[in-house]
This record gives structure tokens, sequence and C-alpha cells, in this order.
């Protein structure tokens, strides 16, 4: 990840004064390595066996197995590409279903498919602690799915006056300040040089590049030693900004994945990704 | 049953790069639960590696090594064609072996 500073203007006196530093310790000063360097070596170090190929292996499974009170696999699901198509949805979801009449998010749309395919009540799992009960598969279902896009470019579509609607009101929610610190998403990602401690923040207001904010996740999270979904990761971040969490699959989480992603257009998904 | 290991191997000059990813919680016994109470220890304590049936690599694991963890040796001598097997053993003596083909 390449540190993005602002442009900086020297005056010419200044200018001739850093040239000459620059010259008497131009080999050390060469051979640093910013700390988002370091990062990205450990992020590259750890790719090499994320295991979240384990959860991928999982979610495949349980996408193809019978379940539920129907007995029924999730073949048949419609992510937006057509029942049974995988391939390529990950990177163009949320958007709108005509069958259900809303913007879906890829876990709310296996939501719908758990219900009408297999039986299940998702009105129930939704009200279900992450870690607990179905969450795990819903997880694990979408490490497979989001994988079976990697190396695809972000591209939701925008066509449907739902999907606009829903990109305004994700983006309310992205700007919205409030809660004990009076914070709001944009506080940390509404800079493009923000960081926390030595971690590079991405700006999720535009595109920050392959691989990075929205087309990162899901992803292993190492300190957790759980891989974590979009939905999951939305609420660390609600939790870290002291926030009530907006509920599992609700319209402003999925609002807020329509702002992201429509943001995060043309970059390059690396899900599922490892995380410190 | 413990869900299956992934594992890699290919050849790179005269050995075999192996990489193996297990799936085990790799419980220390230092951990309490959200009820105050200590979770007990369960962690792979034993594993082994074999190129066509014969014990290449023997370890012995403790409770410091990481959840899901990831194992990658090489093994001189090996080609293309052999099967590797790792095999774990862990605290509940709870085992699992997989196979994978050098490629």
């Amino acid at each position: 990840m390449p540190a993005a500073l602002p442009p900086r203007r020297h005056r010419p006196v200044a200018l001739t004064l850093s040239t000459a530093l620059l010259a008497a310790s131009a080999g050390p000063v060469l051979a640093q390595k910013t700390a988002a360097d370091g990062i990205a070596e450990y992020r590259a170090m750890l790719a090499d066996g994320n295991p979240a190929e384990l959860f991928e292996a999982k979610g495949e499974d349980l996408w193809k197995k019978k379940r539920g009170p129907k007995n029924a696999s999730l073949e048949a699901c419609d992510l937006g590409k057509g029942p049974g198509v995988v391939k390529g949805a990950w990177v163009e979801l949320p958007r709108y279903f005509s069958d259900t009449k809303r913007v879906q998010d890829l876990e709310s749309r296996l939501l719908t498919c758990m219900e009408t395919l297999q039986g299940f009540n998702a009105a129930e799992i939704v009200k279900q602690p992450f870690g607990k009960g179905e969450m795990p598969n819903l997880e694990a279902l979408s490490a497979w799915i989001s994988a079976e896009s990697r190396e695809l470019r972000f591209n939701l579509p925008q066509r449907h006056p739902e999907e606009k609607r829903l990109y305004e009101l994700g983006k309310r929610a992205f700007f919205y300040r409030g809660g004990p610190m009076d914070f709001s998403c944009a506080t940390c990602h509404g800079q493009p040089d923000k960081r926390i401690r030595l971690q590079d923040l991405p700006d999720l207001r535009s595109n920050p590049g392959d691989g990075v904010g929205f087309a990162a996740w899901p992803a292993y999270r190492v300190s957790a030693g759980e891989l974590w979904s979009m939905q999951h990761r939305l609420n660390d971040c609600y939790r870290q900004q002291r926030f009530p969490y907006p509920g599992y699959a609700s319209e402003a989480t999925i609002a807020l994945g329509v702002y992201m992603g429509v943001n995060a257009k043309g970059a390059l998904s690396i899900a599922p990704a490892i995380k410190r | 049953m413990a869900d299956p290991m992934k594992i890699r191997a290919q050849m790179s000059g005269d050995k075999a790069n192996v990489r193996v990813l297990m799936s085990h919680e790799m419980e220390t016994g230092q951990r309490k639960d959200s009820s105050g109470k200590v979770i007990p220890a369960w962690f792979i304590q034993e594993v082994s590696a074999a190129l066509n049936g014969k014990v290449v690599m023997t370890a012995q694991w403790g409770p410091s090594v990481s959840k899901n963890p990831f194992l990658q040796f090489a093994i001189k001598g090996a080609k293309a064609g052999d099967k590797v097997a790792v095999s774990w053993k862990d605290t509940k003596g709870d085992t699992r072996t997989d196979e994978a083909t050098v490629s």
C-alpha cells in the first residue's frame, strides 16, 4: 500500500535546504521502510496460507449441502446473475432484486434464499449474535462466494431508483455524526491520509485502490481468529464509534454497502483477504 | 471430527515445498469465558508428516501455536506424484490425517 501523502510545496530556500539534507543522508533515508510497507509485507507473508481458505471450503460445502426444514441446497439461489451463478456475483452486490423488491447485499440475499429455498426463519437468524447459530455458516458462505469473484473488479449497478436511493441513504449514514464521541464513518474514512496507530485507513468516499477498503472484505482476522463478513465488519465499526449496531442485514448497513461499493467501482476484489 | 486440512505440495528444485493449513481452535487453557470460567486447554500436540508412508518429520506442539495453524516445510528428494500425508493429534485425543500429491 503506497502511503498517500498530500502534495507539499516548498519555497526555494526550504527546497535547497532539504536537498542538501537529502544529499548528506541519501543512503539510509532511501533504505528506510515506512510502517505501511511493513504492514503490507506482513500481510503478504500471511496471505500464503490464509486460513480464509478453510472457511471457503466450508462455504462451498454449505452451498451444495441439503439443509433446513425443506432439506434443500442453496444451488438454485439467485445472487443477481441468475439462479446458481456465483462467479462474479460478489463484485455486483448490493443490487436491486425484483423478487423481493429491495436492494440486498450478499448476506441479506442469502437470508432470503435460506428462507425461500431451505425453509429457515430469516427473522430468527438475524437476531442471533455473531459466532452463534447460523451466523458462522453465513460467514463461511460469504467467504466462498466472494472468493469466486476474486481478482474481478467492482461494478455495482446504479440503474434502479432504489439503488440510487440507497446510495444517498448510505452517504447520509456515512457522514452521520453522533454517539458519545461524536464520530461518523467519515471521521476516519473521509480523508486520504488518515491512520490509526500505524495502519493507513482507506478513504471510502472514493476508490482507495485494489484490494483496499471495500475490496478487502470479507477477511480472516488474525487477532480474532475468525472470518468476518462485511456485516460483521460494519458491526465492529459501529462498536468502535460507540454507536448501537443498526442490526444484521438492516437497510442502514445495506445502504452503507451500496455507498462504499459504488465508490469502489473498478477496484480489484481480493476477498477473502487477511487482516491483522 | 475435525475439518479437513488444506495441503499443497509443490516441487521447487530438488525439494518439495509443503504448505499445510489446519483447522483447529488451539485453546491455550489461559483464556476465560464470559462467565469468568477458564476455557480448558485444547490444542494440537503431535504433528507428523510422511512421504509415501515413510515418516519424514515429527513435531511436538504446545499451547502457543496460533488458532488455525499454518505449517510450512520442505522435503528433500521428493518427486512429483509422491504422496505427502500430514497428521495431527490434539489434547482431546482427536486425530486427523490428510493427504496431497506432490506437483
